[in-house]
């Protein structure tokens, strides 16, 4: 049997409406200040931000740039600050914005522009490097797995879903204040193996977030909290470390 | 190299705007501690000085300034035991937002019978 190329039924059903998109736009090679520019583009009830980034830079202005890998909310490319708060523009669909003002899309907050909604990570990922993301242990290694309990496993459960996609520590108004501060995602990949009963640099990496610019930089403001496409509870974890380093208790 | 550009203000929320408001009281209470701590200190000048300086407390305007001043030290002192109650409580953290809105509950609760008292004392006489 032939297969026969199935008509997009879909799109004709779904509704279509018109969105204004406001980019915060720089180019570094001819731009002194970033400017806002606008773009009204038909769009699907099923479009996320990115597709009507997608369309902007397909259609109308190729030299648009933005970062964008897997376009499901799993590599974190593409955290941006769309209507004022930090989201992945790929988990954002259009129809749970109020489209009749436009969309205003940022790069995030406390980072340096490179260009129109890329930002410079490199600070970002060195303090991921910093509180050493990986497994430490002493001793041989064992013939087989290392072994843990559902309930230890659990401890450290929430951190494990990080994409590093900064859009935590890019809404924190310490970190955009203080460029030095550790920020929500490194206490975020610390946790992850702090609490993380099979490693043993819980000690080597409590003494790196007790800091100047460690977890007490932390004011509770919940920004990363609410900012985390992965609904990771970012404060709390930040919490966590706090209280091991209080009560010496991990 | 570009300065990180301002752009929008960022739109956080209930705990963002309480850190704002946390950060505004407090400076508000420590100036205001600041004129009290020099102002008390006139006594040890000498009391007839002290006693002037603090008649001309005695207007409206400074009436509502005192308004303001409990107000700011209600706030500052609940939302302060929030704070507190988010680093230190296990499930703080995800219990903020009812947490602040009880701050909020408990300065209306507070500030009602204060103002109407107050004001009356300022305007009455
Ligand atoms: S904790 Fe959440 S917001 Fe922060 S980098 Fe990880 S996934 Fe992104
Ligand atoms: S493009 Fe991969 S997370 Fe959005």
């Amino acid at each position: 049997m032939t297969a026969v190329a199935e008509a997009p039924a879909a799109s004709s059903v779904v509704p279509s409406f018109q969105v204004t998109v406001r980019l915060r736009r720089f180019n570094p090679e001819s731009d002194t200040e970033p400017r806002w520019e606008d773009h009204t583009v038909t769009m699907h009830g099923t479009d996320r931000v990115l597709d009507a980034l997608h369309k902007i830079k397909w259609e109308i202005d190729g030299s648009l740039t933005f970062r964008r890998s897997c376009a499901h909310g799993i590599c974190g490319s593409d955290a941006m600050r769309i209507n004022g708060r930090n989201r992945l523009a790929c988990k954002t669909l259009l129809k749970d914005l109020p489209l009749d003002k436009p969309i205003t899309v940022e790069p995030i907050k406390g980072m340096t522009v490179l260009k129109d909604l890329v930002v410079d990570m490199d600070p970002f990922f060195e303090a991921y490097k910093s509180i050493m993301p990986f497994l430490i242990t002493s001793g041989n290694e064992p013939t087989r797995e290392r072994r843990q309990s559902p309930e230890e496993r659990a401890r450290y459960d929430d951190t494990t879903k990080c994409i590093m996609c900064a859009a935590c520590t890019s809404s924190c108004p310490i970190y955009w204040t203080d460029g030095q501060y550790f920020g929500p995602q490194a206490i975020v990949g610390a946790h992850r193996f702090i609490f993380d009963s099979r490693d043993e640099g819980a000690e080597q990496r409590l003494e790196i977030l007790n800091d100047r610019d460690g977890v007490w930089r932390c004011r509770t403001t919940f920004n990363c909290t609410d900012a985390c496409p992965r609904g990771i509870e970012v404060t709390k974890a930040i919490q966590e470390v706090k209280r091991a380093l209080l009560f010496r208790r991990v | 190299m570009p300065k990180a550009p301002a752009g929008t203000l960022y739109r956080g929320r209930e705990g963002m705007w309480s850190w704002v408001a946390h950060r505004v009281t407090g400076v508000g209470i420590f100036f205001f501690l600041f004129a009290h701590i020099l102002d008390t200190a006139l006594v040890r000048v000498s009391p007839e000085a002290y006693n002037e300086v603090i008649a001309t407390y005695k207007n409206p305007i400074v009436g509502l300034m005192e308004v303001g001043l409990v107000g700011a030290v209600v706030f500052h002192a609940f939302n302060g035991l929030r704070i507190v109650l988010v680093d230190f409580w296990s499930k703080g953290p995800r219990y903020q937002r009812h947490m602040f809105v009880a701050v909020g509950v408990l300065w209306v609760v507070l500030m009602v019978p204060f103002v109407i008292r107050h004001l009356s004392h300022v305007f009455g006489g």
